[in-house]
């Protein structure tokens, strides 16, 4: 195990690097200065050498990616081009809105998946399933913004429930807080959901076709004993997996929906960024989701490489 | 007729007709989608308009046929780029399992798995600027990943096979047995996941085009129609609801082809798509 875990560390690592010097590199071709966006068209050139010098336009590549990198690790992200506030600050607010609505969306799409699906293969063939099956097939198919819309239609222009968007800050109390988010959080819970009840349908299926089943079956367990004690567990692998590879999903689809309910997270913050070619702030961003992408993903490998040891051999 | 069956021909006819909406809108649309007709504009569905209009008076009935257009050019190209680099990649992969190209190919796979698309897409977009193209480039470099992975895993199950075996005894090359041996054999997965992701880049252009990141005006985009229609869904709900539904109706064809195509192609396979 820990020959692995070190294995998967240094990979870890690597990707983290490489993943640094892309985003770097992409971002180092854009043409335009930013220096000369700030000033605008009428700067003096000694200011504008002023500016560049204070931003840390004027090292190498090399020492410039250095500088990045190495502020990273120890917190410090840059200074934005725009706002003249350090980045670590901005993403640091942006952040209590993007990951409590990921983590929400997170927690939906699980509480509706896991009931959806153990029930549908419970019942396999029945009406049950056929109605998980074909509004989970509606729930994949659906963008999510879209369905967005259509809820702020009616639940917050019609109804009056929600607001149509908005965040009133963590400042208004938990409750109101969780509420401005609820829209949020459900489109995107709903794909996400769609496809881990489809997961958790099949993989629990499979999982029951196997020989323990039948052998708990045949020392007397009804078939909800051994669904519920021994293919449960055994189907949770998968859905582990998937649920790991949602949450990248999430804090990426994040951007989208944060667009439409004009929520100021970290997705609005990109797209403010790169129309005012604020790049160090895109450049951290991308760089922070990535590492969570990363870091979520290696978790997930982690946990089930400790609940099932044949995983730790591959790859 | 089996439920694989029934899915195929729904799924079919879904694509057919949005396909087919497309291929028309080249020789004939209702209305002219570039011309302003501020007379009518947000007018509810009606015998001249049978979706509307939109606030500009277009007729919204024709900017989704013509909208179709690059949907799909923009799913078809974004899937080809992903098949045209991943599946050879694969292919060498399988054919040097275990190799430093192997471990390379795969580690890379791994590396652009963990940008989401979007993430790419908005890279791609800071560094170049929002336009169609790049987000072919966005949501292809996505796809490549996918068919690297599929086809190798493919592939190494067949490199075990006798007739594989065969072909290296009489004394073909790794190049020329991908090519002869395991592509042929590979492409029924191909043609599953290849349905998958292009119904995957519909979803990824109209959420592109919606954020701004993708076809620019006047170059009609289901995606930005609905971004459009945003602001006026309160009193005009018409915009909002059909470019949705487009973009529903076609994604929900295509992943009933998709399960259709496998059931048909490949019975062993009939767990649910994840």
């Amino acid at each position: 195990m820990l020959r692995y875990f070190l294995k998967r560390l240094l990979s870890l690592g690597l990707s983290l690097v490489v993943a640094s010097v892309v985003i770097f590199l992409a971002l180092e071709v854009v043409p335009g200065d930013p220096a000369a966006y700030m000033l605008g068209i009428n700067a003096q050139p000694d200011t504008l050498a002023a500016l560049r010098d204070e931003l840390g336009l004027n090292g190498s590549v090399w020492a410039r990616y250095l500088g990045w990198v190495g502020g990273m690790l120890t917190g410090d992200f840059g200074t934005s081009y725009t706002y003249r506030t350090p980045v670590a600050e901005m993403i640091g607010e942006r952040l209590w809105i993007s990951l409590p609505l990921a983590l929400y969306a997170l927690t939906l799409s699980t509480l509706i998946a896991f009931p959806a699906g153990i029930w549908a293969a419970s019942k396999r063939g029945s009406v049950v399933d056929v109605a998980v099956m074909g509004v989970t097939q509606l729930g994949v198919a659906i963008p999510n913004f879209w369905f967005a819309m259509l809820m702020v239609l009616v639940f917050a222009i019609n109804l009056r429930w929600f607001s149509a968007g908005g965040f009133v800050g963590w400042d208004a109390g938990f409750w109101l807080a969780m509420k401005s988010l609820t829209l949020p959080a459900v489109a995107l819970a709903l794909p996400q959901a769609s496809i881990l009840a489809r997961v958790m349908r099949s993989s629990l299926l499979d999982t029951l076709s196997e020989d323990f089943i039948r052998t708990a079956r045949a020392k007397g367990l009804t078939k909800r004993q051994a669904l519920w004690r021994h293919a449960l567990r055994n189907a949770l692998i998968p859905v582990l997996t998937i649920i790991g590879l949602q949450f990248s999903f999430l804090l990426a689809g994040a951007i989208i929906i944060e667009n439409v309910f004009f929520l100021p997270g970290l997705g609005r913050l990109v797209f403010q960024s790169i129309s005012a070619r604020d790049l160090i702030v895109v450049e951290s961003v991308v760089m922070l989701l990535v590492l969570a992408v990363i870091v979520v993903n290696f978790a997930v490998d982690m946990a089930y490489a400790a609940v099932d040891p044949r995983l730790r051999g591959r790859r | 007729m089996t439920g694989g069956n029934r899915n195929l021909w729904i799924g079919a006819v879904l694509t057919a007709i949005f396909a087919g909406a497309a291929v028309i809108s080249f020789l004939w649309v209702p209305y002219d989608v570039t011309a302003l007709d501020i007379a009518n504009k947000i007018k509810s569905p009606s015998l001249a308009h049978p979706l509307g209009t939109d606030h500009f008076g277009r007729d919204i009935l024709s900017m989704i046929m013509v909208g179709a257009r690059t949907s799909i050019a923009v799913a078809l190209v974004a899937v080809g780029i992903g098949m045209g680099i991943g599946v050879p990649l694969g292919l060498a992969a399988a054919a040097k399992k275990g190799s430093l190209l192997d471990e390379l190919i795969m580690r890379g796979n791994d590396l652009v798995f963990a940008f989401p698309s979007l993430l790419i897409a908005i890279m791609i977009t800071a560094v170049f600027g929002a336009s169609a193209l790049n987000a072919i480039i966005a949501i292809g470099v996505f796809n490549i990943p996918v068919f690297a992975r599929l086809t190798r895993s493919g592939a190494l199950s067949l490199w075990t096979r006798d007739y594989v075996m065969a072909a290296r005894v009489s004394g073909k090359g790794a190049a020329r047995i991908s090519m002869e041996h395991i592509l042929p054999n590979v492409l029924n997965l191909l043609i599953v996941q290849g349905t998958i992701q292009f119904s995957l880049g519909i979803l990824a252009e109209a959420g592109l085009s919606y954020v701004g990141l993708g076809a620019q005006p006047p170059i009609p985009s289901w995606g930005r129609m609905l971004a459009d229609s945003q602001t006026m869904i309160s009193f005009a709900p018409h915009m909002a609801l059909f470019p949705g539904l487009a973009i529903l109706l076609t994604v929900l064809g295509l992943n009933l082809m998709g399960d259709g195509l496998r059931d048909l192609l490949d019975p062993k396979l009939r767990r649910a798509r994840a």
